[in-house]
């Protein structure tokens, strides 16, 4: 795709705002119109461990932030003037009475529908799988996941999955039908429904899973970020745990696209994102997957890679960024891109800084830093 | 009944070290009684399944209590202290 098409539907330019929500409270990042100068502001809910908070996209005002304290149990808070003020959920996301689960935290929240303004879904740790349909103030379980007979096949028990527990995440829609929906686990893998949430149907063929005994499983896969691209619904990217795939639906087996990374730096990663029009290109940043998984920069030199062509080939992406020494790891909700021209790319790290790109990755800059661990950023 | 409530909580309390609610006859309803007064407190110290969440301990009169059933008609303080919940 020309660069001229790809652009052709970007927005004029104008500031961006990040949401970055951390292990001790919430912060928002805001650039001038050039975004060369960004203002840090906050925190919200200090000390509150922040998984995820996102603007709604169809109204503009109303934000939700997931939060618990190491001490309270899970919560969301919600706003419905940009962030000025904040309530708390009238019954945030709960399993069933008597179900035998409770909620650790809440970890992902997707914005519902275009056609359907006030529903929300957030995915849980352990998995589960929630609706809103008031803007975020009463959640109330998805029956068609929670209970599903096979869920503990799928997922294993409520202890299995990462060292801060068994999450649900990357919760997509369709833009062209509310009713088809994508979830993914770590662990369990990706999963679809076509009929709002009432049955789901695995969808992992192809994806590696060579930490199962048995090859080419239905499930158990180890999915660390999945994107849907907004302009070709069809197209999925997935960053696993094992590498980098890409399904164009109505396929059923996802394709491996990160076997052209280099060698000594490998395809392993927990984020990704995607360029806001044009569905070949997107960002990943990956991790050293190697011995006992250190989860850090491979070599301590940290690097964005960026695909133009939908994952056949790969470019570094590493100018501005440390040259070495630098062990940090940049979560799967911690790496976003804004909707300008030349669109703006950036990351937040578990050593609490937050690096931008205000040319597709070409250079960056670090935009705040002496933040706490940081979960996710997200460009609103 | 007089409810200590800890510096965790007194978000939802208006920053009050102390409430006084009506003699409850159950830990569980002096909870009730909490949540029905603020909003939200409930979820934050019990979970679904109405266990004390692990970061939490409930005493009663200087006693540990764990179980919502547990009988506090006759008790005069309720402590709820935030407890260990790491770096």
């Amino acid at each position: 795709m020309a660069a001229s098409a790809k652009n052709a539907a970007a927005a004029a330019p104008r500031a961006t705002t990040l949401l970055v929500a951390t292990r001790k409270g919430l912060w928002t990042l805001t650039s001038d119109a050039a975004r060369r100068k960004w203002k840090l502001s906050g925190p919200d809910f200090l000390g509150h461990i922040v998984h995820h908070a996102l603007k709604d996209p169809r109204d503009g005002k109303t934000m939700l932030a997931a939060a618990r304290t190491g001490h309270l149990g899970p919560t969301v808070f919600r706003s419905t003037d940009r962030g000025r003020t904040w309530k708390e959920a009238g019954k945030p996301p709960a399993f069933k009475e008597g179900s035998g689960r409770t909620v650790d935290h809440t970890f992902w929240l997707t914005p519902g529908h275009s056609t359907q303004p006030g529903v929300w879904w957030a995915g849980t740790s352990p998995q589960g799988l929630f609706r809103s349909e008031d803007g975020g103030v009463t959640w109330a379980g998805v029956d068609g996941f929670n209970d599903h007979p096979q869920r503990k096949a799928w997922c294993g028990g409520d202890q299995d999955g990462t060292p801060d527990g068994p999450k649900l995440h990357s919760i997509l829609v369709d833009p062209r039908d509310a009713r088809h929906l994508y979830i993914s686990m770590s662990s369990g893998g990706t999963f679809e429904s076509l009929d709002g949430g009432a049955g789901w149907t695995p969808l992992n063929k192809g994806v590696r899973a060579d930490f199962l005994p048995q090859p080419d499983p239905e499930f158990g896969h180890d999915p660390h970020c999945v994107r849907l691209h907004p302009n070709d619904p069809d197209r999925l990217y997935q960053q696993n745990h094992t590498g980098i795939f890409r399904i164009d639906r109505p396929a059923e087996r996802w394709v491996e696209i990160g076997a052209s990374m280099p060698k000594s730096v490998g395809s392993i990663g927990f984020p990704m994102t995607l360029h806001p029009r044009d569905p070949d290109t997107l960002w990943v940043f990956p991790m050293d997957g190697s011995s006992v998984w250190p989860r850090i920069s491979p070599g301590g030199k940290p690097a964005a890679y960026r695909s133009v062509n939908g994952g056949k080939t790969w470019q570094r992406q590493a100018t501005g960024l440390p040259k070495s020494q630098a062990w940090w790891t940049v979560k799967r909700q911690a790496m976003t891109a804004d909707r300008a021209p030349t669109v703006g790319v950036y990351f937040g790290t578990t050593s609490g800084e937050i690096w931008g790109s205000r040319d597709e990755g070409r250079s960056w800059k670090c935009i705040a830093q002496h933040l706490p661990h940081i979960y996710a950023v997200e460009s609103v | 009944m007089i409810v200590r409530i800890p510096t965790v909580l007194r978000s939802y309390t208006g920053g009050r070290e102390t409430v006084e609610i009506a003699a409850p006859t159950t830990l569980g309803a002096a909870v009730d009684a909490l949540d029905a007064r603020f909003p939200g407190f409930r979820f934050r110290i019990i979970d679904e399944q109405h266990a004390v969440r692990p970061h939490i301990k409930l005493f009663v009169d200087g006693a540990l209590a764990r179980d919502l059933a547990t009988s506090i008609a006759a008790a005069h303080e309720l402590m709820i202290v935030g407890a260990l919940s790491g770096g």
